[in-house]
């Protein structure tokens, strides 16, 4: 099929319990995604601490366009398109740094880190021009959420709250891993490139019934707990919180453990500076709880991943080519813990890594084998009749059920069905 | 200061060991490619850069000795998905150069790598500089330091998942 279907007959390709093998494989569904959802919904664009001082930029992206994340001298974010009002060339070719303006070198033309054009060569050809239509493109709304900063193209909408839903309090449960309850992204992304639909990688991300398998061989040799987490008889349940967003919640193991730091492979003796400042900042109990409860392993429909340790950003390319952007998140005020944060992520993540690249591969061989058109359909009905409601009227099932992939189709569905 | 004669000797022992361990490499020989490392190893495939600094920023591959032990377990496991099928590899390395006396007497060589890499996804060329440590232990080169630093290490990669 090369044809985008009509309103009407997406629900042809998505059923509750299966989706058809085009909708990672058709270049005409992935143009209309880029349209329904990336260019219109919330989409994670970067963190408030990578552009700490005024004047510094980042560059980031939604899909495949380019977009310069600015602190201007006022201290407001911008999300500025990556290019110049007048020919379209790319007005910024770094990845990063320090600047006020941002000058096209094609016709000089200079825009202010707020997007406002400031200047262009010879000025004396542009009689009657008013500079303030010749702006630089901005992301329509931009919104932050503890620091995790969204971009949405479409100047109607659900707020960002709105979008965030339940999902938001996982959000809240991360940054409290700070003493001083801010997450920091500091350390610099490793970017690993797949042959892949993005769809494939989102929905792997809280999916409970792989790591048994694509993981066996470094749960084997590491001597690793978390294998367990997602076996047949862990407690660890997935959570579908609605507008796509997804979750495994493995509270319920570590509770049952009542260790401190359990979550992490370690133990509060090992981290005798970060334990103290946790107690310090929300008191023995609170900070006990938390130690016990850990991390969440929550997707934010479409892009944002964040693995207990780990931040990845999603990023479509193409049908079948794909980025995940992934660093360590850093807790602030949590230099011994940093350390380690990013010494486990530098060995599961990235293009080497211990765990990703076999998620990787899983991916890649997921997108080939949908190119064969029979069977038609990717089967997702695992835990369909044992789903249960949790005490927030969240659709909750087995840590290894398929509710977190039915959770992200149906709002895909929703999405792609709005014109 | 080296003699032309034993700059000579030392360059030559030095370009057999990096052809050796571009071998094992290229060839799957995991544990006879681990047994070149000395006990303190250091194997560093740094990103965004040439010389970010490791302990604070992400790095595609920064193995202290035990780590790269773990790395080589997984590999010969056999379910390391991503090399089974393993990649066909062949690397050619040139510009070998003897580079400035370490402190400590480890020999400093630095060297340009082209990889091509063959694995189920498709064909992919690697290009890199590579900076060894190298030290005599028990009248063996080994490994203390192998750092590579891929040439397009800023951007996005594919899975690096053989012995770069």
């Amino acid at each position: 099929m090369n044809v985008v279907p009509r309103a009407s007959q997406w629900g042809e390709l998505i059923r509750p319990d299966r989706v058809h093998g085009s909708l990672y494989s058709d270049p005409a569904i992935f143009e209309a995604e880029l349209q329904n959802i990336w260019y219109r919904t919330w989409v994670y664009v970067g963190h408030e601490s990578e552009v700490p001082n005024a004047n510094d930029y980042v560059v980031k992206s939604i899909g495949p366009q380019s977009v310069i994340m600015t602190r201007d001298e006022q201290g407001k974010v911008n999300l500025l398109l990556n290019r110049c009002s007048h020919r379209g060339n790319q007005v910024c070719s770094y990845d990063k740094g320090n600047a006020r303006s941002f000058t096209c070198p094609f016709h000089s033309w200079t825009f202010a880190n707020d997007g406002r054009l400031v200047g262009y060569a010879f000025p004396d050809g542009y009689e009657g021009q008013d500079k303030s239509k010749l702006a630089l493109g901005r992301v329509t709304r931009v919104q932050s959420y503890r620091g995790f900063v969204f971009g949405s193209f479409a100047a109607e909408g659900p707020t960002l709250e709105e979008h965030l839903g339940g999902a938001a309090e996982t959000i809240d449960r991360l940054v409290r891993f700070s003493p001083e309850g801010e997450v920091e992204v500091t350390a610099g992304f490793l970017k690993h490139r797949v042959k892949a639909n993005w769809k494939f990688i989102i929905e792997n991300e809280c999916d409970g019934y792989h790591p048994a398998f694509v993981h066996s061989s470094i749960f084997g040799v590491a001597d690793s707990a978390i294998g367990k987490l997602y076996g047949g008889a862990s407690t660890a349940v997935t959570r579908d919180y609605g507008n796509g967003h997804t979750e495994i919640d493995l509270r319920p193991e570590f509770r049952k453990r009542d260790a401190p730091m359990s979550w992490f492979g370690t133990t509060e003796a090992r981290l005798p500076d970060y334990t103290a400042r946790m107690k310090a900042a929300y008191g023995d109990q609170t900070a006990r709880e938390i130690m016990i409860d850990g991390s969440p392993h929550v997707m934010i429909f479409p892009n944002l991943f964040i693995a207990e340790i780990q931040m990845f950003v999603i990023q479509p390319l193409a049908v079948d080519d794909s980025v995940q952007h992934v660093t360590a998140l850093q807790f602030k005020g949590a230099p011994d813990m940093n350390r380690r944060l990013r010494q486990q992520t530098m060995g599961s993540v990235g293009p080497a890594g211990l765990l990703l690249a076999d998620d990787s591969e899983m991916y890649e061989r997921c997108h080939r084998g949908v190119l064969a058109r029979n069977p038609e359909w990717i089967f997702l009905g695992r835990g369909e009749k044992r789903e249960r409601q949790d005490e927030l009227g969240f659709k909750v099932g087995h840590v290894t059920d398929e509710i977190p992939s039915r959770g992200i189709w149906r709002h895909y569905r929703s999405l792609m069905e709005t014109r | 200061m080296l003699s032309r004669e034993s700059s000579a000797t030392l360059m030559s022992a030095v370009a057999a060991f990096i052809y050796k361990e571009a071998r094992f490499q290229d060839e799957h020989q995991y544990e006879a490619w681990e047994a070149l490392w000395t006990d303190d190893g250091v194997y560093w495939v740094p990103a965004n850069g040439d010389d970010i600094d490791p302990e604070k920023q992400m790095s595609i591959i920064y193995d202290n000795r035990s780590r790269i032990s773990l790395r080589i377990k997984q590999l010969l496991t056999g379910k390391r998905h991503t090399q089974t099928p393993q990649s066909r590899l062949r690397r050619v390395v040139s510009n070998i150069e003897l580079m400035d006396e370490q402190p400590g007497g480890d020999i400093s060589v630095a060297s340009n790598c082209l990889v091509f890499e063959s694995s189920l996804r498709d064909d992919t060329v690697w290009a890199a500089r590579n900076e060894y440590r190298l030290r005599y232990v028990d009248g063996e080169l080994r490994m203390a330091y192998k750092k590579v630093i891929l040439v397009n290490n800023e951007k996005a990669l594919f899975t690096l998942s053989f012995l770069i």
